[in-house]
């Protein structure tokens, strides 16, 4: 069986979450707005002129925070799939299915929307780590192992 | 001109910020899920640093009556707990264990070109504008 395990990184995991909870402020300080992966993304295509220019300005930050951390740390950050591609495109169709209908994600309704104690927000984390865990156990120990 | 630098300069630290958490790595991700396997505690350190900074930050914004560029706060108002959200939430729970990226963690790191995010992130693509155009169907054909 090949070796599974991840390093554990408490301090880094803990700077990498503040820096998301002060990009979030910092929005929401200027904007008004959520931090949220999918709102973000779906309205770049669904809006257009300045509610449209925010969210491409804010993407394109988004896009440049791994070479931020290229050139702290002098290399990308580790990205270790594990599954096939046919598999992380079957995985990518859900989540864009299951984000939109549920309005959120990680990021707008687990720190966001948690961070605002809105009850939707908390029942739908709640929801969707349950149904993660449920998945990786089938798919680690009950399908494959 | 400073507004749109502002929202650079939060999708910066928010990318930076996945980067250095491990939230884009699905190797990470799914052991963090893996209790009964190579469980890794890490990302609980990421929605704890996270959540902790943005309850703070937020209390303190959310003191002022409008944010400092725009006229209003844009804040979900919608607080019906209603089968569409938690089916969805479900739905999203389903794919993120599959993947091992959710959204929020895959989107910073479209910038490196990576094969697997670009597969990923393709295929959400595909999922988010077809439900867009199907629940907007819907809606038209239940008036």
């Amino acid at each position: 069986m090949t070796d599974l395990t991840t390093e554990f990184t408490p301090y880094a995991s803990l700077a990498g979450g503040v820096l998301i909870g002060l990009g979030s402020v910092l929005l929401m300080a200027t904007h008004g707005r959520i931090m949220g992966a999918t709102g973000i993304l779906s309205g770049v295509f669904t809006t257009t002129g300045v509610n449209r220019h925010w969210r491409i300005a804010l993407l394109l930050g988004m896009f440049t925070g791994p070479w931020v951390y290229f050139a702290i740390f002098g290399g990308l950050p580790d990205i270790t799939a594990t599954v096939s591609r046919p598999l992380m495109a079957l995985g990518g169709l859900i989540v864009g299915v299951g984000v939109t209908l549920g309005a959120g994600c990680t990021s707008g309704h687990g720190v966001c929307g948690m961070a605002r104690l809105s009850p939707r927000s908390i029942a739908a984390t709640l929801t969707f780590m349950l149904f993660t865990g449920i998945t990786v156990f089938v798919l680690r120990h009950v399908l494959g192992g | 001109m400073t507004k749109t630098l502002m929202a650079f300069l939060s999708g910066i630290l928010f990318g930076t910020g996945i980067s250095l958490s491990g939230m884009a790595n699905p190797a990470k991700v799914v052991n963090f899920f893996d209790i009964a396997g190579a469980w890794d505690p890490s990302l609980m350190f990421v929605m704890g640093g996270a959540l902790v900074v943005a309850f703070v930050g937020y209390r303190l914004v959310f003191r002022m009556p409008k944010p400092f560029m725009e006229s209003t706060f844009h804040v979900p108002t919608n607080r019906v707990i209603d089968r569409k959200l938690l089916g969805g939430a479900a739905i999203f729970g389903i794919g993120w264990g599959i993947a091992g990226f959710c959204p929020g963690g895959a989107l910073p790191v479209v910038g490196t070109l990576n094969a697997d995010v670009l597969v990923f992130m393709g295929a959400l693509l595909v999922g988010v504008l077809a439900t867009t155009t199907i629940s907007a169907q819907l809606a038209k054909q239940g008036e």
